[in-house]
């Protein structure tokens, strides 16, 4: 999985360097598009229903679990909590990717694409998708998706983070790729040392003298207990 | 048995109480102002679908188990709950209703209002003497 790490309130660039990838669970992981705060709150509350749920259990949740949570919690609010999700997991049944849009649907696909640059990224992995791809290979196709969004669209931008999760460990590779580093200056307008000449140099002691000197003791506030 | 709908939905139905003091008019001492478009007239569109939300999904949990296995298992339910719902501290005093929750299934969930929403952290403090006034019907 992959995500750029633009946030942006219009047309301002509000975090350069923001986590659009949430944890939910040790084998599952979420990418956030749409308003911040919402992906931020949704990833948060199913990731706590899904740790009581693993701990009611006993047993590694899995990636069904997560989506039905969220689609269920989504249609709820009517689409008033805009957070669509690309939800990824590794667990005993096998590996899945579902998109979750934001008033509750859910699809289950190969690849999925979310946000404002869903439609340059789909490009890149029509093209390029394949099915059982090699690790590297895919990772250069997510690479270059979201490059696709970051370079085309407005809306993405900065670096590129990947998540790779499989059956034994997750790596969560953030950046991965920084496409857009700040420029560095090429010049310098500071003035060398000893441009100006000096004539003469006087080191005076400031003189200064106690006028009062106060004890004051400092009691312990009592306790606010309200 | 029909099966509510999934989201609630307000039915032109409902008949509007408001609180009724001496001389037939609301004693606004004890109840304050009251209008009844605060009871019909939402001011966000979700507001009567969360008021009525757990309510709603009790009923259509109540419809299907009536449907499959017969009305005997929403009576012993409800009859339960009813229990529950009797065991409260003393008015202004917050209860765990921890018999409450473990009926509803509250205690495997964490919701919004587990974390938001606390009366611990709430501005407004109720006055005790009033408030068992009123329960105990001397005001």
């Amino acid at each position: 999985m992959g995500a750029d790490t633009r946030a942006t309130e219009d047309t301002i660039v509000a975090d350069k360097n923001c986590s659009k990838i949430h944890y939910i669970a040790p084998n599952i992981y979420c990418c956030g598009a749409g308003t911040a705060a919402d992906t931020e709150m949704t990833t948060n509350m199913i990731s706590s229903q899904i740790e009581l749920h693993r701990l009611n259990t006993g047993r590694t949740p899995r990636v069904c679990t997560a989506n039905r949570l969220l689609k269920q919690f989504l249609f709820r609010y009517h689409g008033y909590i805009s957070a669509a999700l690309v939800l990824g997991g590794v667990d005993t049944t096998g590996s899945y990717l579902y998109s979750i849009h934001p008033h509750g649907s859910t699809d289950k696909l190969p690849y999925v694409t979310m946000g404002s640059g869903s439609l340059a990224a789909m490009a890149v992995f029509e093209d390029g998708f394949k099915a059982e791809m090699e690790k590297e290979e895919a990772m250069k196709l997510v690479r270059d998706a979201i490059a696709a969004g970051i370079f085309n669209d407005l809306g993405s931008g900065s670096n590129v983070d990947l998540c790779i999760i499989t059956k034994d460990k997750v790596e969560y590779l953030r950046p991965y790729d920084e496409a857009n580093l700040k420029g560095v200056r090429q010049g310098n307008y500071r003035y060398k040392k000893g441009t100006t000449a000096v004539l003469k140099k006087e080191v005076v002691k400031s003189m200064f003298e106690v006028v009062k000197t106060q004890v004051k003791t400092t009691k312990p506030e009592s306790m606010d207990t309200t | 048995m029909p099966y509510p709908s999934v989201r609630p939905k307000p039915d032109g139905n409902k008949a509007i109480t408001l609180p009724t003091g001496p001389y037939g008019v609301t004693d606004v001492m004890v109840h304050g102002l009251q209008s009844a478009s605060t009871t019909t007239n939402y001011s966000h569109p979700l507001e009567h679908s969360e008021k009525h939300w757990n309510e709603n999904k009790q009923k259509m949990d109540y419809v299907m188990l009536r449907n499959t296995i017969g009305v005997h298992a929403p009576l012993k339910l409800q009859m339960e709950k009813h229990v529950a719902l009797k065991m409260q501290r003393l008015p202004g005093l917050p209860s765990s209703n921890l018999m409450m929750d473990t009926l509803t299934g509250r205690d495997d969930m964490i919701e919004f209002e587990d974390f938001l929403g606390d009366p611990v952290n709430s501005e407004r403090m109720g006055h005790p003497h009033v408030m068992m006034e009123k329960q105990l019907n001397i005001l």
